[in-house]
């Protein structure tokens, strides 16, 4: 019989011991190096990984089953902590799924906060896979000043909305604060300090660094068809040479009206998408610093004017008796969208980030699927981990830069 | 004939600190607590953020280990599943003695705002818990107040750690 202060052993279906000579070793998923909750079980003849199997699921909280059981405002800020290392994408990716199936529109002015938001958690998010990338390859340095400037961005994100990481800073149908005083010129001396350290920092340590190159270069490497295949998004598959991302291919907010480039990387090694990564902070301070002049031109609106959905800006509430007779509605009832489903894709840091929301026109969504980019990059582990030696694992799994709580939601 | 007699204690002729066995062993537990690296969840960016350069842990004797054999305590830091609660389980039995478990945000010490099949809700279900940290995520000044009211703790503990009253709040 079993002990009641015993644990079971969860490795009881595997066989550590085995005749052909391999030996299987269990990665995780308390691993430093595992970027979260990953378990990988690898089987290793000697030192080079034969076969590699991914385990997922220690972060499930069951994100999208709450969903079912709230409001649509009420679950926006759940969605803050399925990519927590850049909230603001998620809570973007939601909100506008939602909008879509409500069939409006956020004003100017949100539309440009929520670019300028969306482009600042991308710098974040990139960051942070610099620190952590090379923390793990063993770039102890880079890490801390990654870090250094990435506590700027997260100073410029608590000035926004209060929160330093999980931020709630979208709203259906808008943004629920305008910029504080002070704000953009913040904002425009960080583009100056991230595009100064890109380039005098993160680059002259690791682009010519001889033991980076060696840890990096043809590791970890995907063809244009394997990244199609495995359905990977975001810099995986631009760092495959396939040129596709969502903000030119189907642009949503102000990604139209703005000027920049999509980095691409023929190399389809780590190297190359850590190059690829560097360009794309530089393409986001362009983007940046377009919006600053936009954001002068704008009108003061805010929230978008659907009064079935959405309540009327405070004023109007505190003054007028229909106006708070809606917000009361909506806030203890929630907003009913239209019967209908609808899937809107966008670009988060990571890749493609879509939320699928089925709607029967009650205040709950019957079924609400997001699509996260770092599950198809864990399942991808799997291809491009066989063959490579162990002290590589790390590496790779570095470079496809997953977070678990969008990849086990 | 003259009579030499040395005061030890006040004329400093020898260097001698005069303490008990209690405050010299607390001194060196309290100031040199080395964390598992046991990032979970959200919680675990700020844990990282804490141990960077704009807070630094360093300062504080803190410096994470990645090994359970290695470290004093443990710092959940995240929404711990029901699937992995066993390996945290087992990570905490790993750790050598003396020590601590700092439970850090809401989804550790309750389970927080996911109150759903697969969380555990509070992590002092399976491990005792020393200090719970407030907040979703806890800021890292926030964490580094946890710390300092763990080296407080660890102060007012005896050495031997069998007198203390965790002993008998151990699962086991």
């Amino acid at each position: 019989m079993q002990q009641v202060n015993k644990l079971t052993p969860f490795f009881e279906n595997l066989n550590f011991e085995r005749d052909d000579n391999t030996m299987v070793i269990n990665f995780g998923p308390q691993h430093p190096s595992a970027h979260g909750q990953l378990r990988l079980v690898l089987e290793l003849d000697g030192e080079q990984v034969v076969k590699a199997y991914p385990d997922i699921g220690y972060l499930h909280r069951g994100i999208e089953k709450m969903a079912e059981n709230m409001t649509y405002n009420e679950f926006l800020p759940t969605t803050d902590r399925l990519d927590y290392i850049a909230s603001t994408s998620n809570n973007y990716a939601y909100a506008l799924a939602v909008e879509k199936l409500l069939g409006i529109e956020a004003p100017r002015r949100a539309q440009v906060i929520r670019t300028m938001l969306l482009e600042l958690n991308r710098i974040i998010s990139h960051l942070f896979f610099i620190a952590t990338h090379a923390l793990d390859v063993g770039a102890m340095s880079v890490f801390l000043y990654a870090f250094r400037e990435r506590e700027f961005a997260m100073d410029l994100m608590e000035d926004y909305c209060g929160a330093r990481l999980t931020h709630s800073s979208v709203r259906i149908g808008g943004v629920p604060l305008d910029l504080p005083a002070g704000w953009v010129e913040k904002l425009a001396s960080f583009c100056a300090k991230v595009n100064h350290e890109v380039e005098h920092t993160y680059e002259a340590l690791l682009t010519e660094n001889r033991i980076w190159k060696m840890r990096l270069e043809n590791v970890g490497v995907i063809s244009a068809e394997d990244a199609l295949s495995w359905g990977c998004t975001g810099p995986m598959l631009r760092g495959s040479g396939v040129k596709y991302d969502i903000r030119k291919e189907e642009p949503y907010e102000l990604y139209s009206e703005l000027d920049f480039d999509i980095p691409v990387s023929d190399r389809c090694d780590s190297y190359g998408r850590y190059r690829l990564y560097m360009e794309e902070m530089r393409q986001s301070v362009r983007i940046l610093e377009q919006l600053i002049p936009m954001y002068a031109k704008t009108e003061p609106q805010l929230m978008a004017h659907a009064p079935q959905y959405i309540s009327a800006p405070k004023e109007e509430i505190m003054t007028q008796n229909y106006a708070l007779m809606q917000h009361f509605v909506l806030v203890t009832q929630g907003m009913r969208p239209p019967k209908g489903e609808v899937y809107v894709p966008t670009e988060s840091p990571k890749g493609e980030l879509g939320f699928y929301i089925k709607s029967e026109g009650e205040p709950y969504a019957y079924r609400l699927k997001c699509r996260a980019p770092s599950f198809f990059h864990t399942g991808l582990l799997q291809e491009i981990l066989v063959g490579t030696y162990i002290a590589d694992v790390v590496t790779i799994i570095g470079t496809t830069n997953i977070v678990f709580g969008e990849v086990d939601r | 004939m003259a009579q030499h007699q040395v005061n030890y204690a006040s004329s400093a002729g020898l260097p001698i600190a005069l303490t008990s066995v209690d405050k010299l062993v607390n001194w060196g537990r309290s100031n040199s607590l080395w964390p598992l690296t046991y990032g979970l969840a959200c919680c675990a960016i700020e844990m990282m953020a804490s141990g960077a350069s704009r807070y630094d842990f360093d300062r504080m004797g803190t410096i994470f280990r990645a090994s359970p054999r290695q470290a004093d305590v443990m710092i959940l830091a995240g929404t711990l599943s029901k699937k992995h609660s066993e390996f945290a389980r087992r990570l905490y039995d790993q750790m050598t003695e003396p020590k601590w478990v700092i439970s850090m945000g809401s989804c550790a010490n309750t389970g927080g705002m996911f109150n759903t099949y697969a969380t555990v809700q509070g992590v002092d279900r399976i491990i005792p818990v020393d200090i719970y940290l407030p907040g979703c995520a806890p800021r890292p000044e926030t964490l580094q107040y946890a710390l300092m009211m763990l080296q407080k703790k660890i102060r007012r503990e005896s050495a031997n750690m069998n007198n203390n009253t965790k002993q008998n709040l151990r699962l086991v």
